[in-house]
This record gives C-alpha cells, sequence and structure tokens, in this order.
C-alpha cells in the first residue's frame, strides 16, 4: 500500500503541472437538431460554440423534402391544390390562396364576391392559429409550459371551426381556383361569434402573463436582434420586418380578395429583438379578429354563389361534410349515377383531365403569418403546370439566424429561432 | 406606377420587355445580368432592392432551355418587375447576385440543387434540400417523377408504387 504523503505530492505536481501549463482554446462544434424538442421540427443547426457563445451557426435543412413543386407538374391543375397546402402545414390557407389566385389570373377569371369573404374570413382566421402554435411552441421552448397548453386550447376552438367548413383540421384544400369549395355551414357563424367573443379576453390572458414576466422579458428583450436595413437585404418579411420598423404588409400594399376595404392596422415595433416580434404577433391577432369580425358580417348581406358559374373552371361536384369528413354529397351522386349521363360525362372529364390553363406565367404573392408567401406559376397552355415555384417565407427568413445568433448565447440561439417562426414544412417543401 | 409606366422607364436600359397580365418582364443577357440589377435596385424611380424570389425552369429542346427568373420588389414604392436570364444546355451558368442581394444565397444553392444550373461568384455553392451525395438535378424535366430505394432492416426495398405483392 503506498504511502499517503506520496500519493498526495503526486497530485500536487500533476496539479502545477497543469497549471503551469499552455491554456488551450479551442471552440466546440454542436450540432443542435435535426431531432431536438426546440428547432420546430426537423432543422439542424450546426454551432460552433466558445464556451456559451455561438461563434457561428449554419442552419441545414432539406431533412422535409417531399417534392411538393415536382409533384405538382405531374398532376392536375386542381390537384396542384392538395400539394401546396401541405408546404406550409400551419398555414394551409395561405398556401391555398396564393396558388389559386395565381392560376386565376393566368385564367383570366375572378372568383365571386361571396368566396372572397370567405377566404379573407378563413385566412384571418387561420392566422391567429398560426401565431398560436407560435405563442405555444415559443413558450414551451423557453419554459413556459402553461403558456403552450392555452396556445393549443384556443387552437383548438380554430380548427374546431375550420372542422365544420372543409372535414379536415389541416391541409383542407377548401380554396379553388374560382372560389372556395363550399359556403360556411349552419353552425359555422355561431362557432365564429362564439370565438370573437372569447378571443379578446384570451389574448389578454396573454398579456397579462408574459408582457411584463421577468423571465419571459429577460429570455425575450434584446435577444435575436435583426435590423431592417439587414432584414431587407436577406429578404426578411412578414412579423420579424414589422418588429424591426418596418410596416410592411402585402395585404396594405398589393392587396388582394379586397384587403383594402376592410379596416385593420398593421402594427409595427422598433426594437428588432425576439420581444418586439411576440408584441407584434399578439397585436396581429388582434388585427385579424377585427378582420374576420367585418368579414363574417359582409358574408350574412352578401348572397350568391361561392364558385365562378363557368363549368369549364368550377368543381362539378357538390360536396358535403360527413361524419368521415368533405365528400361527395349523396344527392350530387344519385344525380350522376341514375339521372344524367351528361353530368357523369362531365364530372369525370373535370375530375380526371381538369382545367386547361392558357399559356403564361405570373407571380402571385399573399401575406402568409410569416411573411411573403409567393407563387411563381408557368403554364404552357395544357392542363398540369409547367412549373410551381413555392417562395415560402419560412425558407427565407431561417436565412437569417447566423446574423441573428452569432455572437450570442447558445441559450439565446433557442429564443431567436422560436422568435423567426420556421415552419420546416414551407422550408423543405 | 403602373406596369405600363414602369415599363416606360425601364424601356432605354433594358428593350427587351413583356408586359402581361400587370407584370413587367424584362430579359437580359446574362453578361449584363449584374449591371442591370444594380441599375435597377440604385434608380430613384424605380427602387427595386427587394429581390422577392429566385427561381428556374426548365424547357428541354426549346431555346434557351432555362430561365432563371428575378423576383424584383420595391418595399418603398410598392412595385413589382422580372428579370429573367435564359441560359443554354450545354453552358447553363450565370453570375451569382449574392454580392448585390444577400438573400440570393439558399435560392441559388436552391437552383443549383434542383436544376444544375452554376452560379459564380457564389460563396458556398453547393446542395440545400437534397443530401450531399444525390446524383442528378430532380426538377429537370428528364428526370421522372418516381421514388427513390430506401434502405430498412439492411435491404434496399423500391419506391411504394412500384412495390409487387410477392
Amino acid at each position: 500500500m503506498r504511502d499517503l504523503d506520496a500519493v498526495r505530492s503526486e497530485a500536487d505536481a500533476e496539479l502545477r503541472e497543469a497549471s503551469t501549463g499552455e491554456i488551450r482554446q479551442e471552440t466546440m462544434i454542436i450540432n443542435m437538431g435535426p431531432q431536438h424538442p426546440s428547432t420546430h421540427g426537423v432543422l439542424r443547426l450546426l454551432l460552433e460554440l466558445d464556451g456559451e457563445t455561438v461563434v457561428s451557426c449554419e442552419p441545414i435543412i432539406g431533412y422535409l423534402h417531399t417534392g411538393i413543386e415536382k409533384n405538382t407538374e405531374y398532376r392536375t391543375w386542381v390537384q396542384g391544390i392538395a400539394f401546396v397546402t401541405r408546404a406550409d402545414y400551419l398555414a394551409p390557407f395561405f398556401n391555398e390562396l396564393g396558388y389559386c389566385l395565381g392560376v386565376e389570373r393566368l385564367l383570366g377569371i375572378e372568383a365571386p364576391q361571396r368566396a372572397q369573404i370567405l377566404r379573407v374570413l378563413f385566412c384571418e382566421l387561420n392566422r391567429i392559429s398560426s401565431h398560436l402554435v407560435w405563442l405555444a411552441t415559443g413558450g414551451l421552448e423557453l419554459g413556459a409550459v402553461s403558456v403552450m397548453l392555452y396556445g393549443f386550447r384556443e387552437r383548438e376552438v380554430i380548427l374546431d371551426i375550420f372542422e365544420a367548413a372543409t372535414g379536415l383540421r389541416m391541409n383542407h384544400a377548401y380554396i379553388r381556383m374560382g372560389g372556395v369549395i363550399m359556403d360556411l355551414p349552419e353552425e359555422g357563424p355561431a362557432k365564429i361569434r362564439h370565438l370573437l367573443e372569447q378571443m379578446p379576453g384570451r389574448i389578454d390572458e396573454f398579456e397579462t402573463l408574459l408582457d411584463d414576466n421577468p423571465i419571459w422579458r429577460e429570455r425575450n428583450v434584446g435577444v435575436g436582434l435583426l435590423n431592417a436595413e439587414n432584414a431587407l437585404a436577406l429578404g426578411v418579411t412578414g412579423p420579424m420586418l414589422r418588429a424591426a420598423g418596418l410596416p410592411v404588409d402585402l395585404r396594405k400594399d398589393e392587396p388582394y380578395c379586397g384587403y383594402e376595404t376592410y379596416d385593420f392596422d398593421v402594427p409595427v415595433r422598433t426594437e428588432g429583438d425576439a420581444y418586439a416580434r411576440y408584441r407584434v404577433r399578439l397585436e396581429e391577432m388582434r388585427e385579424s379578429l377585427k378582420i374576420v369580425e367585418q368579414a363574417l358580417e359582409r358574408w350574412e348581406r352578401t348572397p350568391g354563389p361561392v364558385m365562378v358559374e363557368d363549368p369549364k373552371v368550377a368543381w362539378p361536384a357538390k360536396l358535403s361534410v360527413g361524419p368521415d369528413g368533405i365528400g361527395n354529397d349523396p344527392e350530387y351522386l344519385r344525380h350522376i349515377m341514375e339521372e344524367s349521363m351528361e353530368s357523369l360525362i362531365h364530372h369525370f372529364k373535370m375530375v380526371t383531365q381538369g382545367v386547361r390553363v392558357p399559356a403564361g406565367e405570373v407571380y402571385q404573392a399573399v401575406e402568409s403569418p410569416r411573411g411573403e408567401l409567393g407563387f411563381y406559376i408557368v403554364s404552357d397552355g395544357g392542363y398540369r403546370p409547367h412549373r410551381v415555384k413555392i417562395r415560402d417565407p419560412s425558407f427565407v427568413n431561417l436565412q437569417a439566424t447566423p446574423s441573428m445568433v452569432e455572437g450570442g448565447l447558445v441559450a439565446d440561439a433557442i429564443a431567436a429561432i422560436a422568435s423567426i417562426d420556421p415552419v420546416m414544412g414551407g422550408v423543405d417543401r | 406606377m403602373t406596369p405600363a409606366e414602369i415599363a416606360d422607364r425601364v424601356r432605354a436600359r433594358l428593350p427587351d420587355l413583356v408586359v402581361a397580365r400587370g407584370e413587367v418582364t424584362a430579359i437580359v443577357d446574362r453578361d449584363e445580368l449584374l449591371d442591370s440589377l444594380t441599375w435597377l435596385r440604385d434608380h430613384p424611380a424605380l427602387q427595386l432592392g427587394f429581390l422577392s424570389s429566385l427561381t428556374a425552369t426548365d424547357g428541354p429542346g426549346s431555346d434557351p432551355r432555362f430561365w432563371v427568373v428575378y423576383e424584383l420588389r420595391s418595399v418603398a414604392l410598392r412595385h413589382r418587375l422580372r428579370v429573367k436570364v435564359g441560359l443554354s444546355d450545354e453552358d447553363p451558368h450565370v453570375a451569382s447576385v449574392t454580392s448585390l442581394h444577400p438573400t440570393a444565397d439558399w435560392y441559388e444553392r436552391e437552383v443549383f440543387d434542383f436544376f444544375g444550373i452554376g452560379f459564380e461568384g457564389h460563396p458556398d455553392l453547393k446542395r440545400i434540400l437534397l443530401p450531399d451525395d444525390w446524383e442528378g438535378f430532380p426538377l429537370r424535366k428528364d428526370e421522372e417523377l418516381g421514388g427513390v430505394d430506401t434502405r430498412f432492416h439492411g435491404a434496399f426495398h423500391p419506391p411504394v408504387d412500384t412495390r409487387t405483392m410477392a
């Protein structure tokens, strides 16, 4: 057995050697994601860390690539709606709207008034539900678990409306070229009114919980800074740009679906940090409620069809929401199967072959919850698109990550990415 | 500004113009791309300093085969202009615009990834959405839509739609 003193002196010598030796400084490479609870799906960040400080950051994307753009080239124009709606899966109505407005411009048609109102109504409800998911997941990432529960609870109320109207909670394929697939169901207005009564109080609750919450402020104020000049150079749009001081909103700048006739404000903050983005999004929910209220009121006093009359464009089938989602109306099925051969032929041709769209190209942008959602659509005059490019705001906004997190703490990177609100389905498409 | 007014201002510098469906498209030579985009950005009446989107289209058999498409937007003046550059099949490459518009970085990588179009002067041109070892450029028209073999439990399985029951 060795002498205790000898062990001690040996350890002392080792310690001396270690302390007089050269201090080594090296950075550490850390892979955050793609399976990480706070990367909003399958985002991977290659972080170079010096202690707790982020030296460099490279976002790596593509884990959710599903080839939506290629797929649309092999389907009819109408089938394309069912593909694009799945890109940014938290904002399905916006994908459908951008695509359909683009195709409508190629066709040279315009949806009837009542359909335009329904489009605005559903898009604004969707904006609220999307912002609620951002609040819920963003809160969870910063440790505010109750905000997660409240956020998803309110979103459920909106998804119930979607389900009643379209048969589905997500990926509705509700907005079609020439209008929308069906009118509001009987219980729709009551459900929306209930939401309009309930929601302002719930937003107040969020504000009470978070606005002056010391932890929330500590984690968000001054974090993920991005000024307006850099935001524009990086192509950043939406709440991120508005939180940096620019009132850029396509609903005001390039109005579509009659947005110029609705009364609403564009919330702007000047700080350009995560807290400003939080404030902008909460205010946007209030503005969206204002628009929903106006749209519902207009819907009630604007009778008429929700789809263009032209049988060469309009979807032939009459649909209804049944117990297992949306489907062909039984009455309509009886009509084409038992009564009218011509209707059956027409139905078959429209469903299998679809619409012929004149050759040309358009770029149609709509203001999605995350910013400019653009569709560059090229037709060669056939029954299928030649090219559909989705300019998804998440893809572009995510590019600003390095400039927002480099030089900051690794824990702040989580808050910064949460404040971008990227949806990987839209990023990777 | 209306599309016609934009076209009037641009015509002297970029004569190859198309005005359709309320949109102005300028077709430029690939050697003049950077100069044209700089001019459009700096012109006080145009201020097209925001690159909204950048993508490409493929039309095999037509001349030129590829079009690289730049969607420019003026945030202040609220108008748009599209710039297109035609590229031949043999030599599909064009100057990178990342020096003018940093946002073009990922767009150009995406176009490279899907169309195999090169961008000279890009800081780090590599695949972005597909795996690094992917072969081919899927958004080219001569690439068919179809699945790839997936590895599962050590064996390769064909794509779902081509599987047959044994």
